[in-house]
């Protein structure tokens, strides 16, 4: 399994959708590649599986390292575990049902996809880099062309909120950077290189400084308390694949790059720094849920939603065991595919009814069957319901954030869990109101969903149900890679 | 031969019609959805049957003593080394019990409804609904693991939330699928918070190793278990109260229940099935599942239960009296059985003699799905001859609808527990019990029952009996056999089902319990019975202006009651007024001006310092060179006369 | 009747100096900015001479530097009045009020 491939396959397409000549032909390319790119995933997840059945216990498997700035230590350095497979596998699902829904995308549509291709080339690099600056690199990639996806195609105030956007987004990466390059040079040998900064001791004074910087820089990215502003104006502005791609693949960078680079490769300062991580997660968790219960409009009761989802992606972190950790990454896949199709069918229900505000919505069940259960199916992942991908990504953050005897992380444990019910209460308000109840008289000639929409609904939902009725593969696929930062946790401070 | 295929079957058969009728139901079962719903619902319930039978006299019983037997059982999702959450199944006598009563009782609706919905457009999605329900409540009382309890916790909650919601055109119905949702789920996270306690203390989810942790005094679960203390109350009880408040939720205990009456909004037989047999008693099965915990470690928790239950027994009894849709009498009078049956749980002890409240608790839940899911039945004949819910339009249907009025009235003599039908007896034994342990429990629940009798009369009466009904043309008499057959069935049953010899199976220590029956006791319960029957014949039988002077007599009270205590404007006040506004509405505040004021302010203040200082790039060459002179003097000063 | 010395001619130098840069911050003429412009420019090279002559006499550094700068000046002088004759054209005025596109 060549990784190459994986950064290869949306780059062909990125250059095919600009090189062929109608709208049509930018869409069949797409899709195909999109496709590719999903076959390539399960390639990659069996090609995985079967590795570590074999008995192959590398940190990082199917690695590849070539030479980039060689006299600065800095190489193209790909590798992959059982955390970025499951990313991997979480972009391709949400890529081609974004591909899928943009369809009917008729300003502009090659740039369109063009960006669409490129975020997504933006996030398998980012996923499978393990070099920092690589991982920053690609970053970028995956954060411009939200600007222009959101600046160019979005609705209302989209210059607001394509500004706002990028601006905090940028100034998380800055961050970043900088926190990247303090690591470099502190560390023994000038190496970025994630294996080798692993196993190379950093002395805690540096990672005092670094840790804050890169755990907010990545916080950024997924609505960290009280950077959490970009998360309603960015989703509610985009358009239907910008916000799909936004919420579930560009907030999960912020998730891998919170565990993998922050938690990860500054360890010591990680436990010291747990309890304010916990208590900006709680608050970002019971905040988000009272105030997605005070939203009119579908979007930004999704965008808010959100905020108090991706709460447990960072409580799972802040709580450091390994139960939690793994819950963070399934909270991240189930996040992801849970969140892309709730903004799927928001799109579909507007392209039909030309609102998203909850209270002009009622009985769409009637004349849009398919549309109102998937909207029921994602709200019921949403609060979660067991049998769907939420239910077991926030258990498991449960289980794992109850390992911890404290009473603080008790405390914190049992405030979270309330958020179900101010979740129930929202989700069940949106919900209902727009599908059930008597049929307003404006909506009696819609139509359902086509076969395009139908199509992506159907790829996320068989996304969801995966993990949700079976979330065995996702843990015994995530848990020796979050065992390996639980390692890394335990080690003692040198002493100095 | 107990073997884990065929039992499997009994929860996957609904399963597999519920995802058939779901997806292509609408489609190509159009007509044939109900058929072959009742179809697997049949084989399901033979094969429960046939499961039954091995159970309790082949393959259950080792030494005496009936063993719990886990004949499947498989990880699901694995958090560390013993914690895990295993779907399996497992089959003790209560388990085996309420498969049995899960399954008849789902087949007698899934054939009720062929009759009752017959024409509904959403005909499949309703047979849809009924299939996951069944699976999810079956899947519930074979639950090996609390995680697993937990799981198909949810999903009855859903498919409950999904039929009471199915007529969703219709306002009230929506309100009442969401109440039920969200009031479960706000006892839900009680019961997630006491698993996550449990489940710390004893290092596992699995009953029997839970069960065996913590109950027996030398283990070392056992005793941090207890000695961790939090405001007095140990870890122990805690977890054990917040399983319970889950368990309240769902089986609509004070002050939990507020979502069971409005849940009638659902289609009758759905109120039969989920809100009346099956789902509401969800809550005492739970309780009795953890009972040794409960009895051998925590009796305060224990005790907790029993006055809840008495507690809603009576408050439930008391608004039963004054409500007028017969629907939500009904409600109200689930709401008191299923009190009867948790205090009946919270008033025994582990084991031998003592146990005998557990006995009575799961043969009183045993007789009360036969008897109120016949009620529910019969009421749903009624409401499809009439139209209507309300007392008030009913009346003198003894000559219209001659098989429902029968087996109505032999389900309100079960009720009000006359003897020899089946409510007399397991009422006779959760009496007993309370006597022995708690007489002011006992007090109670004596004039719950008597209470319980006037109530299930008033209903009797005011249906079949008082005014005449004017004849209209559109009459189409009873609802044809689908809906006559499981009424005469289960009539039979609230006839018979006392008779069983329940303590020989179903016991708190699994061995046998010989339940001795004492006349003098019994006459104490009969004649207070007899009384409110009486009286609501006094006052019901015959249209006359009784009941409003009595109503008017009793003033403030009789408000009160039918206002049900004003538990939901309480609700309201608590939902809307408190959390709403001095919660909810604040954060979204906070959120769009502090929050996003702060990031604005950023944007908006390093737009202003641009603007200030932009004018020094005036365009103005000589400007520009008056600054760079100013700059070389001042320069030149600093070199000259400071960094000398 | 004593031989001018440095002091002399520094003062001159200075003078030239300060006249050249008052012309150039006040004249708002672009040709009469070269000029002091100029004026600036020789003011340094009779810097240039005077220090030559009076510190060291036997070397031509100075000189040197003078010639070097009249070459940079003549330069200097045809780019500049390139640039007004194409301003004039632009914007019929040789006023350097008038040429301020370049701000913001």
């Amino acid at each position: 399994m060549n990784l190459l491939l994986l950064i290869a396959i949306p780059l062909v397409t990125a250059v095919l959708v600009l090189l062929v000549r109608n709208a049509v032909q930018v869409r069949w390319v797409s899709l195909l590649g999109a496709t590719a790119q999903l076959v390539l995933a399960f390639v990659l997840f069996f090609a995985f599986r079967q590795q570590r059945i074999d008995g192959n216990a590398a940190d990082m498997l199917f690695q590849l390292q070539y030479n980039w700035f060689p006299s600065w230590h800095i190489s193209f350095h790909l590798g992959v575990d059982g955390i970025s497979v499951a990313m991997i596998l979480l972009t391709a699902f949400v890529v081609i049902a974004g591909v899928l829904v943009s369809w009917n995308v008729e300003k502009m549509t090659k740039e369109f996809y063009f960006l669409l291709i490129l975020l997504s080339l933006g996030a398998y690099g980012f996923f499978v880099s393990l070099d920092l600056f690589v991982l920053f690199f690609f970053l970028e990639i995956a954060v411009i062309p939200k600007y222009l996806l959101i600046g160019v195609w979005g609705s209302g105030r989209k210059e607001y909120s394509a500004n706002k956007l990028a601006l905090m987004l940028m100034g998380g990466s800055v961050l970043v950077l900088v926190g990247i390059l303090a690591m470099y040079y502190n560390a023994p040998g000038r190496s970025a290189d994630i294996q080798t900064l692993a196993r190379s001791v950093i002395s805690p004074e540096v990672q005092k400084i670094c840790f804050p910087l890169l755990f907010v820089g990545f916080g950024v990215f997924t609505a960290l308390f009280p950077f959490h502003t970009w998360v309603p104006d960015g989703h509610s502005s985009a358009p239907t694949a910008g916000s799909m791609f936004l919420a579930g693949i560009s907030m999960k960078l912020g998730g891998y790059g919170c565990l993998r680079v922050a938690t990860y490769l500054l360890h010591d300062a990680a436990k010291d720094y747990s309890t304010p991580i916990i208590v900006l997660s709680v608050i970002a968790i019971l905040y988000g849920a009272f105030a997605t219960m005070m939203q009119k409009d579908l979007k930004y009761i999704n965008a808010y939603s959100s905020i108090s989802h991706c709460g447990f992606v960072l409580l799972g972190i802040g709580m450091m065991t390994k139960t939690s950790m793994t819950g963070t990454v399934m909270q991240m896949v189930s996040h992801g595919l849970m969140t892309a199709l709730f903004f799927a069918v928001i799109g579909m229900i507007y392209e039909r009814t030309h609102t998203r505000q909850v209270s002009e919505m009622g009985g769409l069940l009637k004349t849009m069957p398919f549309i109102s259960t998937m909207l029921f199916i994602v709200g019921l992942c949403s609060l979660g319901l067991p049998g769907l991908s939420g239910f077991a990504a926030e258990m498991t953050v449960f289980m794992g954030s109850w390992e911890n005897p404290d009473t603080f992380s008790r405390v914190a444990t049992i405030l979270s869990c309330l958020s179900l019910v101010v979740t129930a209460v929202y989700i069940l308000r949106a919900v209902t109101k727009t599908a059930m109840g008597p049929l307003k008289p404006e909506f009696a000639a819609l139509t359902d969903a086509r076969w395009n929409e139908k199509l992506a609904a159907i790829i996320l939902v068989a996304g969801i149900l995966a993990v949700g009725t079976a979330p065995f593969w996702l843990n015994d696929l995530v848990n020796p890679a979050t065992q390996l930062i639980k390692d890394a946790l335990n080690l003692q401070p040198p002493i100095d | 031969m107990l073997n884990a295929t065929y039992i499997s079957l009994i929860p996957l058969l609904p399963l597999a019609g519920f995802v058939l009728l779901g997806l292509f139901g609408r489609k190509y079962f159009k007509n044939t959805s109900g058929i072959i719903g009742t179809g697997l619902m049949l084989v399901s319930a033979v094969l429960a049957l046939y499961t039954a039978y091995g159970y309790f006299f082949e393959y259950g019983k080792a030494d005496g003593v009936y063993q719990k037997l886990v004949p499947l059982k498989y990880t699901w999702l694995e958090f560390g080394k013993g914690l895990s959450i295993d779907m399996g199944i497992v089959l003790d006598p209560i388990s085996v019990m309420m498969l049995v009563v899960v399954t008849f009782i789902s087949l007698m609706v899934h054939i009720y409804s062929l009759g009752y919905l017959k024409g509904e457009e959403r005909f499949p999605t309703y047979y849809a609904y009924l299939g996951l329900f069944t699976f999810s409540m079956l899947g519930l009382v074979m639950s090996s693991n609390i995680f697993q309890i937990y799981i198909f916790w949810e999903l009855v909650g859903v498919s409950s939330f999904l039929l009471i919601g199915y007529y969703y055109d219709k306002p009230s119905a929506v309100a009442a699928c969401k109440k039920a949702f969200i009031v479960t789920r706000f006892a839900d996270v009680g019961f997630l918070i006491g698993i996550l306690i449990l489940s710390f203390y004893s290092g596992t989810l699995d009953f029997n190793t839970l069960i065996a942790a913590l109950t027996s005094p030398e283990s070392s679960e056992y005793k941090t278990a207890v000695t961790a203390s939090f405001l007095g109350i140990s870890a122990l009880s805690w977890g054990l109260i917040l399983v319970f408040v889950g368990g309240a939720g769902k089986s609509a205990m004070f002050p939990l229940h507020i979502w069971l009456p409005d849940a009638m909004e659902g289609p009758t037989p759905v109120s039969a099935l989920i809100h009346a047999a099956t789902m509401v008693v969800a809550g005492v099965f739970l309780v009795a599942r953890l009972f040794p915990v409960f009895a051998i470690s925590s009796p305060g928790a224990l005790s907790v239960v029993a006055y809840v239950g008495a507690i809603s027994a009576f408050i439930a009894a008391i608004i039963a009296c004054t409500q007028t849709d017969i629907k939500r009498v009904l409600a109200y009078s689930t709401m008191s059985q299923i009190g009867y049956m948790m205090f009946a749980l919270g008033v025994s002890g582990y084991g031998g003699e003592n146990g005998l409240g557990y006995t009575a608790s799961m043969f009183h839940l045993f007789t009360h799905a036969m008897f109120k899911a016949l009620l529910f039945l019969g009421a749903g004949a009624v409401i499809h001859f009439i139209h209507s819910n309300e007392m008030k339009d009913m009346g003198g249907l003894r000559k219209y609808l001659p098989i429902t009025h029968i087996t109505f009235l032999i389900a309100c003599l079960a009720i009000a527990g006359v003897p020899p039908f089946a409510g007399f007896f397991s009422k006779e034994e959760i009496l007993l019990a309370a006597y022995h342990h708690n007489q002011a429990i006992y007090w109670m629940a004596l004039i719950t029952s008597a209470l319980t009798a006037f109530y299930m009369f008033r209903l009797y009466f005011s249906i079949f009996w008082n005014k005449e009904q004017q004849p209209h043309g559109e009459h189409h008499g009873e609802g044809g056999f689908a809906m006559m057959m499981p009424l005469v069935l289960l009539a039979i049953g609230a006839a018979a089902a006392g008779f069983i010899p329940f303590g020989h199976y179903v016991s708190s220590d699994g061995k046998t319990l010989e339940t001795a029956f004492h006349l003098s006791f019994s006459i104490a319960p009969v004649a207070l019975g007899l009384a409110g029957i009486f009286l609501a014949m006094w006052m019901y039988k015959s249209q006359t202006d009784k009941p409003e002077k009595i109503a008017a007599s009793l003033g403030g009270l009789y408000k009160a009651a039918y206002h049900k205590f004003y538990i939901d404007e309480l609700y309201l006040f608590i939902t809307h007024k408190i959390i709403f506004n001095l919660i909810g509405r604040p954060a979204a505040w906070f959120d769009k001006v502090v929050v996003d004021g702060l990031v604005n302010l950023a944007g908006n203040t390093t737009t202003k310092i641009a603007e200030t200082i932009k004018g020094f790039q005036s365009g103005k060459v000589q400007q520009y060179a008056l600054y760079f002179l100013v700059g070389v003097i001042g320069l030149a000063v600093l070199f000259i006369y400071v960094w000398k | 009747m004593t031989e001018p010395g440095l002091y002399h001619l520094l003062f001159i130098s200075a003078a030239l100096f300060f006249i050249g840069v008052y012309g150039f911050f006040t004249r708002r003429n672009l040709v009469t900015m070269l000029m002091s412009v100029e004026l600036v420019l020789n003011s340094v090279n009779l810097n240039f001479i005077a220090f030559n002559k009076y510190l060291w006499p036997n070397r031509l550094d100075g000189v040197f530097f003078t010639i070097f700068i009249i070459a940079i000046a003549a330069a200097e002088a045809a780019v500049a009045i390139a640039i007004i004759i194409n301003l004039y054209r632009s914007h019929q005025s040789i006023d350097v009020e008038n040429a301020e596109e370049l701000k913001y």
